[in-house]
């Protein structure tokens, strides 16, 4: 009597007698119910090329960066480098570096601005007022995409140019002064930087906004809310999700370009980008480039991570 | 309501402000491509010619990048495509130990500056002895490209009823019947579009082929150097062809999709 005293389901758990056929099983997925060993390997060796690849081309080569970083700054590509734990390159190269470190960041943040100025009612409007045209909108949003990112950055220089119709314009109505010009000034940098990134701030907006009830927006007007309000309490938070991945999205490759500074700027306008193509590529230095490429990577970072506390990185990835 | 009304009429004409913004670009190089320049650094629009048409390939050197280009973006496609495909059905068929380490290890290149990973490259062959070329740029794109495949596979496989797989089991298709006349089938338009992003971001990629080409010249980097000394008119007659074959790639999709769907 005393071997009943068990938890009493215990018997009814088991799995069915092996006479009984086994259809029930079916219906936890597509794998079959009872999964043999070369079953259980299966997902470890889909995943085994790409996760290789991975480890060996991105994770790795960070390693050697970072280890590139600490190299002795007195050594040089022909004779090579010793590792001597030079921790010094970090603010050397930032003492040196520090302006355009500070452009980076400066440009890149007032593109976002800028971004989120123009971005956000274009994304609203695709989502929630464009009907049949949504499709074509959202077509037009990637166009861009569809011509070569640096043909069509230097096409900026000819709309720019001091002879064309957009300055022409802008000194007509004195917004320039008669010899103001806009091509190589900090303002062409911005204005690139904004339309070359501005795509990837929209979509993941136009994904959010698309899922916002239209019926929320009646309630929140029923309630006397006005416009303003309406947005502050209802579309801005629910479209955060969209905010955060679109910001990301937007602000990690304009704050590492190098581009749009050096076809539509001139040195002065030179961002962290330009200092570090020219440290590996001219002057050869490969001890100060890795170490202003990691510190661009530490920002960068400690702005995802702070996001990514919030969001995980499931749902980035949707 | 007369505020309400404003405020809409107000953000549909930013929106459309924006979206000029957007597609002006395209237009001046579809003009420029019709352009025949005054001097070699003028970026003005001078004369109507349809040259620059009729002889792409006036400038060699320039139609030699493209072609690197076509190259290194159908191998490095192709590479990414396998990798990431197996990927994204572990991911999206498999439970296992260790997937949230796999999705950070998917998740990080996406999130890295170009910058960094292409100097980690650089640093990576430097220091092995690897001498920089084409197939070291192969390799640069395969590993930016392979994140962007897994997510957009693994997106069509959670949007795929799984019951028509068990309908197919349960009438006694073997496991590797349904994968070929089932799964795969399905997950096609999937991959295919992977693939056609992977090679977009592979063709149009210049910072990480920057640090990573030693001297091999793709087309970004052929505009890139020839920004310097003068770029020839043929450039935008390239950024206008690849746009006009991008947007019928778009248009021929959607009719397709739209056309399956009556017949459904």
């Amino acid at each position: 009597m005393i071997g009943h005293t068990g938890p009493p389901g215990g018997r009814d758990d088991m799995s069915p007698p092996a006479h009984l056929p086994g259809g029930s099983g079916r219906r936890t997925g597509p794998q079959p119910p009872n999964r043999s060993g070369r079953q259980r390997l299966l997902p470890y060796l889909l995943l085994l090329p790409a996760a290789a690849w991975l480890v060996l081309f991105f994770a790795v080569p960070l390693v050697q960066l970072a280890a590139a970083s600490l190299y002795d700054p007195a050594g040089s590509l022909a004779t090579g480098y010793a590792m001597t734990w030079a921790f010094g390159n970090y603010p050397d190269a930032l003492a040196a570096y520090w302006p355009q470190f500070g452009r980076s960041f400066g440009y890149a943040g007032a593109a976002l601005v800028l971004a989120l100025l123009t971005g956000y009612p274009l994304a609203y409007v695709i989502a929630q007022k464009a009907g049949r045209w949504r499709n074509l909108l959202l077509v037009c949003v990637v166009a861009p995409m569809f011509t070569s990112f640096l043909v069509r950055t230097l096409a900026w220089k000819t709309i720019l140019s001091d002879n064309g119709w957009f300055v022409g314009l802008l000194r007509d109505v004195h917004l320039l002064g008669p010899d103001g010009r806009l091509l190589a000034t900090p303002v062409a940098v911005v204005l690139g930087l904004t339309y070359n990134f501005l795509p990837f701030l929209v979509l993941p907006l136009y994904a959010s906004l698309e899922r916002l009830d239209p019926r929320l927006l009646e309630a929140a007007g029923d309630l006397y809310a006005g416009p303003l309000r309406t947005f502050r309490r209802v579309t801005l938070p629910l479209s955060m999700p969209g905010l955060v991945a679109g910001t990301l999205l937007f602000f990690i490759p304009a704050s590492g370009d190098y581009i749009n500074a050096e076809l539509l700027g001139t040195p002065n306008e030179y961002m962290i980008g330009n200092v570090v193509d020219s440290a590996f590529l001219v002057r050869l230095d490969h001890p100060q480039g890795a170490a202003l490429s990691f510190l661009l990577m530490a920002a960068i970072l400690a702005v995802v991570l702070g996001h990514l506390r919030r969001t995980g990185p499931e749902e980035m990835l949707r | 309501m007369i505020s309400r009304w404003l405020v809409d009429r107000w953000v549909t004409g930013v929106a459309l402000l924006v979206l000029g913004y957007l597609l002006l670009p395209i237009a001046v190089v579809a003009a420029l491509s019709f352009n025949r320049p005054s001097s070699r650094l003028s970026y003005d629009f001078a004369e109507f010619t349809l040259d620059n048409w009729r002889n792409p390939c006036a400038t060699s050197d320039m139609c030699d990048a493209v072609l690197r280009s076509v190259q290194i973006g159908f191998i490095a496609t192709v590479l990414a495509t396998v990798l990431g495909t197996l990927m994204a059905f572990a991911l999206a068929r498999h439970r296992f130990r260790g997937r949230s380490a796999i999705n950070v290890l998917i998740f990080l290149p996406m999130a890295t500056p170009e910058l960094v990973m292409g100097t980690s490259l650089l640093a990576l062959f430097v220091s092995a002895g690897v001498p920089q070329g084409f197939w070291s740029i192969v390799v640069a794109h395969v590993t930016f490209c392979v994140s962007f495949v897994v997510v957009t596979v693994r997106a069509r496989l959670a949007g795929m009823d799984s019951r028509l797989e068990e309908a197919a089991m349960d009438l006694y298709a073997s496991e590797w019947q349904t994968f070929r006349r089932v799964t795969l089938p399905l997950a096609l338009p999937g991959i295919v579009a992977a693939a056609l992003l992977a090679f977009s971001l592979s063709f149009d990629d210049f910072i990480v082929t920057n640090f990573n080409a030693g001297t091999t010249v793709t087309f970004p980097m052929y505009v890139w150097g020839a920004a310097q000394r003068g770029i020839p008119p043929q450039v935008n007659v390239v950024g206008t062809a690849m746009f006009v074959l991008a947007l019928l790639l778009v248009l021929a999709t959607t009719l397709r999709g739209r056309r399956t769907r009556r017949t459904s």
